[in-house]
């Protein structure tokens, strides 16, 4: 069974056992417009939970996509860099940025599920 | 163009304010003004249409202002270095406002409408502009502000076609022209011109009037309203210089590259603001220069990012950067140094502190399609 949770930056991060994939949100593609490319980390690296973990652009602007936990990247959607559009299209599918072997599951104990990120969202508009 | 934002003022609205909430556009504050930057088609998709079809721009905030006096055309060649007495009746020329140091105070339209000049300046520039135009032709000019007239501009390769159902004239225009027409009753002054590298219009009109005039123009089939996203995509493409970012009072317009707005007569004469720099930098060069800049690679680089030598050395900084939709990539322009301004010359760009190779290049980035006859 796997867990889903949000940050307030609007990154998603869905935990499988001792992984977690990261992406942004639907709300986050919203807001940036066409993404037209997408900078990830090397694999290997080791991200820390609020700093950089990626780069996203769009026609207009990057922004930075913040780790929602620390651990060692083992993985990068590879398919951003040719079709960086993914993460419009399905920003929580197919568009994931990195998969994470997550240090501290506690970490994620601060985070809003998915009822309390949508609240969150509403709360924006 | 200018995007200064002035603090916490309320913001401005301009005659269209109401119809680019209707038509679902993400709003934001631009020189003072609450503008679309997009509407629901996005950046992407309203630029690429601009260039396949036609795009309607708001830019009513955008400075609109009458010289009147016998004297107006020798008046404000004390303040431009272009030709303005040998502007033809009729016709529309890009100039720029320079200072005492050779800088650029704003660019702008001047059109010849014979018993007056009509001026378009940047709307972060307007303020300063009319008070300086004020101060300085004081005596001379009857400088008025058109603060009743709303600015359309209708761009891209059906921009012609669509215009020509309202106002045949239109379509035989020649590029940088201008004319007053009537717009179903309405009376509006067109000029052949605009800022996407496309063939195009920009249309004056009563503020009363605007509303309706853009509800008309959108209801023709392929015009789509366009943001000022898309806008600014579209004039980094065609090589074409936005106020405060890549031309400002520290550059001057033969390091931007702009000595054809400096008409022949005022090499000889001088006899504008910073001519001795300007004339002096036309005969010996200038240190550095505005360029184009294309990274080999996908990131964009955007304004600030330093562009250094392949050895990292500086070179310069790129003024406007970002991702071409035509262009299908990342484009920028910027400043070099003299010696690496050549096209073809390596160079690299520090994105987020890593060397990205790229190009030095001519613009404009996507050929320009102007209406030539």
């Amino acid at each position: 069974m796997s867990t889903i949770k949000f940050t307030k930056d609007h990154e998603w991060i869905r935990i499988d056992g001792d992984v977690a994939t990261v992406g942004i949100s639907e709300y986050a593609q919203k807001q940036l417009g066409d993404v037209v490319f997408v900078e990830l980390p090397e694999v290997g690296r080791n991200v820390v939970a609020g700093k950089e973990a990626a780069v996203v652009e769009s026609v207009k602007a990057a922004s930075e996509v913040y780790a929602p936990a620390a651990g060692d990247v083992v993985e990068v959607n590879e398919a951003l860099a040719d079709d960086p559009a993914l993460v419009n299209r399905d920003p929580m599918g197919e568009g994931w940025f990195v998969k994470l072997r997550i240090e501290n599951l506690s970490d994620l104990d601060d985070l809003m599920d998915e009822a309390a990120y949508k609240e969150y969202c509403e709360g924006l508009n | 163009m200018s995007d200064t934002i002035g603090g916490d003022a309320p913001l401005l609205t301009t005659p269209l304010h109401a119809l680019h909430v209707e038509l679902g556009a993400k709003m934001v504050p631009f020189a003072g003004y609450d503008m679309p930057v997009q509407y629901p088609l996005g950046i992407l998709k309203e630029h690429l249409h601009t260039r396949t079809a036609a795009g309607l721009f708001d830019v009513s905030h955008m400075g609109q202002v009458r010289l009147t006096g016998p004297d107006a055309a020798a008046a404000l060649e004390t303040l431009v270095p272009g030709d303005i007495q040998g502007l033809a009746l009729g016709r529309t020329r890009y100039s720029l406002f320079t200072n005492e140091q050779g800088g650029v105070l704003d660019d702008l339209m001047i059109s010849n409408r014979g018993d007056h000049l009509f001026l378009v300046v940047n709307a972060a520039c307007k303020e300063a502009d009319i008070a300086h135009l004020r101060e300085r032709l004081a005596g001379r000019v009857e400088v008025e502000y058109l603060a009743d007239r709303a600015l359309l501009a209708l761009q891209g390769p059906r921009a012609a076609e669509v215009l020509a159902r309202f106002v045949p004239q239109a379509e035989t225009m020649k590029f940088m022209s201008i004319i007053e027409a009537d717009f179903r009753g309405v009376p509006v002054l067109i000029t052949r011109s605009g800022y996407t590298g496309e063939d195009g219009y920009e249309i004056s009109i009563p503020n009363l009037l605007a509303d309706t005039t853009a509800r008309l123009l959108l209801a023709e089939e392929g015009v789509e309203p366009i943001g000022l996203g898309a806008r600014d995509s579209l004039r980094l493409e065609a090589g074409l210089c936005l106020y405060g970012h890549d031309i400002d009072t520290t550059t001057t317009p033969v390091e931007a590259g702009l000595n054809w707005v400096i008409g022949k007569r005022r090499r000889a004469e001088g006899g504008f603001p910073g001519a001795d720099v300007i004339l002096g930098q036309l005969a010996n060069g200038t240190t550095r220069r505005r360029v184009g800049i294309r990274p080999d690679g996908k990131a964009p680089a955007r304004e600030h990012t330093q562009v250094t030598d392949p050895s990292g050395a500086p070179l310069g900084e790129v003024t406007s950067g970002g991702f071409g939709p035509s262009a299908n990539g990342p484009i920028a322009m910027g400043y070099v140094a003299t010696e690496a301004a050549a096209p073809g010359t390596p160079v690299h760009l520090m994105v987020r502190g890593k060397p990205m190779p790229a190009k030095v290049v001519e613009m404009p980035f996507v050929a320009q399609r102007y209406y030539r006859g």
